[in-house]
């Protein structure tokens, strides 16, 4: 009898808790195309799109967006497990360009987006840009949102103090080259600026010199850190700089970072574009202070997202639609005056909107010119499934120089260590 | 006699109910936790090594079975015995400091105090702020150009230390994370303990003059010993545990430092998962932290059972 009982309970007990799962079934799942549709689009950083939102929802009275905004490290994981699982996905998900290996890896998870035509808009986007989108196999996963371009961000009040010019012009001309760049540097150590050192932190640095060779980690599916004349150059010039004692050892995207932009503690940094956005919201009160030059080495790139439409969402089409709309060169020049991130879509670049665009917080500077150079002249790069942890490892390898704990060589020895422990 | 009769005819079936009542309805009450922990606790356990015997990305729709790859592949991993050593030291560093300072408070909140529930609701106070904020605040407290640490001992002449730099002085920091938090939670813990040592074995250890402290090593220490005991096992099953503190302190990445000098086990098992992607891995290392943890706290078990019974 006992034992009998024993087994029920749990049965019953199992039975009650299924039926109560049950309960919550979403009544929307049939819905018509002109019925009331919500979708949601996850981002991180910041996009640009709040005023965007609205405009749609006029244009189309049916639709309700909500907008989701992790930080960029948690979203793409959060993106990891919602596909992995099936479900909590958002209608329209981000994808950052050191993660999207990883997902176009595995297209069946979203929709390919040539099935709602995507293939007609293909034109709008550079050949680059658009291939990073596709998958292997010829899936379109995402559409183009922003793209890098590089520049070089300056405070002209410390370059004053330093005795080096301070026109934006002449800065340029110090430095044509990264070696030139360090030149510059030394001298400006040479000057004493009190609290000041030359740049901010290898991080940055590095990574803008590796955005600027036609090859980066990857040689198609290859990992080739360890082959690759321009990674070890990246590496050995910001090891450089570092060594020189040009660092403000600010780890780039620490609170120790964070409070260098206000309080000048560095007066370069290598700027993308979307870092001119984030220079504006650390150093408020800065106006003026910081002005943009023209980065060493020519073109390059770094950063740039794209729009995707997992395949679990309801509304697959509506969601495309909201992502064609929101690339469209229309609001890729709304996003890029009132927050500077540079538009994809390449026919905007002769376009007067961004091309004479001056931005008052940087002193003026002529940004849409700066960055339309930056981007045409730029040599794409495939950025492979693991360049995100491989750049870690480098990065911390930078860092164990900064940190006094190993020489240049000691360290790049390790780098192709770890590197190697993780593929 | 018929009244008895019935009475007795009667009794068979409402004994059955009877019985089936008291024999059942326990079953019946602790069920529920049964369930979830069958749905939440064994469940996972038991998928999680399956998994970890498959070759398993996150992100990949084919799971390839590799057997026990990942245990030979993690066995001969670098990194994975210095998360493991990482988190044996700043446990060590942390536990202990944390209950002898819980001790002492304890016995400090256990005098006559004026405002008593005022101090002993502040014990606790640590312990309920989010374990993200404390991490935050402590890490530009251990701030290296700007933190108040720093600067403090910079009025006695003595260096900047470089906290997230070296192995000791960042596990000393986060030890301090995780003693901030979880020491007024153990003091209370041992206050209620305290409560019930009889009050009359103070009051004739007063008489015979000896002092509080003497008080708390001859008297409270022996009679909570148990509670002492337990508060070491909860702490140890913690503090291998620990994920947060490590991962706020370094600022950004998984690594735990430029050279993993405080990647936690816990923080590792973080890296391989969700920055890789590769939970086959994942699920091995955790299952080898679920095994370190029974041989450790087994370990202290031991050597606890015998203290108890000295």
């Amino acid at each position: 009898m006992r034992r009998r009982f024993t087994a029920v309970v749990p049965i019953v007990a199992a039975a009650l808790l299924a039926t109560a799962a049950c309960g919550s079934d979403d009544g929307d799942s049939q819905a018509a195309d002109d019925g009331p549709v919500a979708l949601t689009v996850a981002t991180f950083g910041e996009f640009g799109y709040k005023e965007l939102y609205a405009e749609y929802m006029q244009l189309h009275p049916n639709v309700k967006i909500t907008e989701r905004i992790t930080k960029t490290e948690d979203h793409h994981k959060n993106l990891a497990a919602h596909l992995a699982t099936n479900t909590g996905a958002a209608d329209i998900e981000a994808l950052e360009e050191g993660w999207i290996g990883q997902f176009t890896a595995q297209p069946s998870k979203f929709v390919d987006l040539s099935e709602f035509g995507a293939n007609d808009i293909k034109a709008q986007w550079p050949e680059w840009k658009w291939k990073v989108g596709t998958s292997k196999d010829g899936k379109v996963i995402g559409l183009g949102t922003d793209a890098g371009g590089m520049a070089m961000c300056y405070r002209s009040d410390l370059f004053k103090k330093a005795g080096l010019p301070t026109d934006r012009a002449e800065v340029s001309k110090l430095w044509p080259t990264w070696e030139q760049y360090i030149e510059t540097g030394k001298k400006f150590e040479a000057a004493k600026v009190p609290g000041a050192h030359f740049f901010d932190g290898p991080t940055v640095m590095y990574r803008s010199i590796l955005g600027q060779a036609p090859v980066g980690l990857y040689d198609g599916d290859n990992v080739v850190v360890d082959s690759n004349p321009d990674v070890k150059k990246a590496f050995d010039l910001s090891a450089q700089a570092v060594t020189s004692g040009l660092s403000a050892r600010a780890e780039a995207w620490t609170p120790a970072w964070n409070a260098g932009f206000a309080k000048g503690t560095f007066a370069t940094l290598a700027c993308p574009s979307w870092m001119m956005a984030y220079i504006q919201t650390q150093a408020k009160d800065a106006t003026g202070k910081w002005d943009i030059a023209d980065v060493p080495g020519g073109g390059g790139n770094w950063g740039g997202s794209w729009l995707t439409v997992p395949k679990q969402g309801k509304h697959t089409k509506q969601a495309y639609e909201l992502a064609k709309w929101l690339t469209a060169p229309e609001q890729e020049v709304k996003v890029f005056q009132k927050y500077g991130n540079f538009p994809s879509t390449m026919t905007l670049y002769g376009d007067p909107a961004i091309k004479d665009f001056k931005n008052p917080y940087f002193n003026n500077a002529p940004v849409g010119e700066i960055f339309s150079k930056s981007v045409t002249t730029m040599k794409p790069q495939y950025l492979g499934p693991k360049a995100g942890d491989i750049n870690t490892q480098i990065i911390n390898g930078l860092t164990r120089i900064e940190q006094g704990k190993q020489t240049p060589d000691q360290s790049w020895q390790q780098v192709l260590t770890d590197v190697k422990a993780l593929l | 006699m018929t009244q008895l009769a019935t009475e007795e005819r009667v009794v068979p079936r409402r004994g059955l109910l009877h019985r089936l009542d008291v024999k059942g309805s326990p079953y019946l009450y602790i069920a529920p936790f049964f369930l979830l922990f069958l749905g939440f606790g064994v469940f996972p356990l038991i998928f999680t090594a399956w998994v970890s015997l498959h070759d398993w990305s996150l992100l990949s729709e084919e799971h390839t079975w590799i057997g026990f790859g990942n245990y030979t592949k993690l066995f001969d991993d670098p990194a994975f015995w210095n998360a493991l050593w990482n988190t044996v030291s700043i446990w060590v560093l942390s536990t202990v400091p944390q209950l002898l300072l819980a001790l002492v408070l304890a016995h400090i909140l256990n005098q006559r105090l004026r405002g008593q529930t005022f101090w002993r609701m502040s014990a606790l106070i640590p312990n309920i702020t989010s374990v993200a904020a404390v991490a935050i605040i402590f890490s530009q407290l251990f701030g290296r150009d700007y933190g108040l640490i720093n600067w403090v001992i910079g009025l006695f002449g003595v260096d900047k230390v470089d906290w997230t730099a070296n192995t000791w002085s960042s596990h000393v920091a986060v030890s301090t994370m995780i003693i901030w938090r979880w020491t007024g939670y153990n003091a209370l813990i041992y206050l209620a303990a305290m409560q019930a040592v009889p009050k009359e074995l103070y009051d004739s250890a007063s008489l015979d003059g000896a002092t509080s402290f003497q008080q708390l090593r001859k008297i409270t220490v022996p009679a909570i010993r148990p509670t002492i005991i337990f508060t070491v096992i909860i702490s140890t099953i913690g503090g291998m545990q620990v994920l947060a503190e490590p991962l706020l302190f370094g600022g950004n990445g998984l690594t735990g430092g430029s050279d993993r000098q405080f990647q936690t086990l816990a923080l590792y098992l973080y890296e391989v998962a969700f920055g890789r992607f590769d939970f086959g891995y994942a699920s091995a290392s955790s299952w080898v932290m679920f095994l370190i943890i029974v041989i450790v706290a087994a370990i202290n078990f031991g050597i606890t059972s015998r203290l108890r019974r000295s």
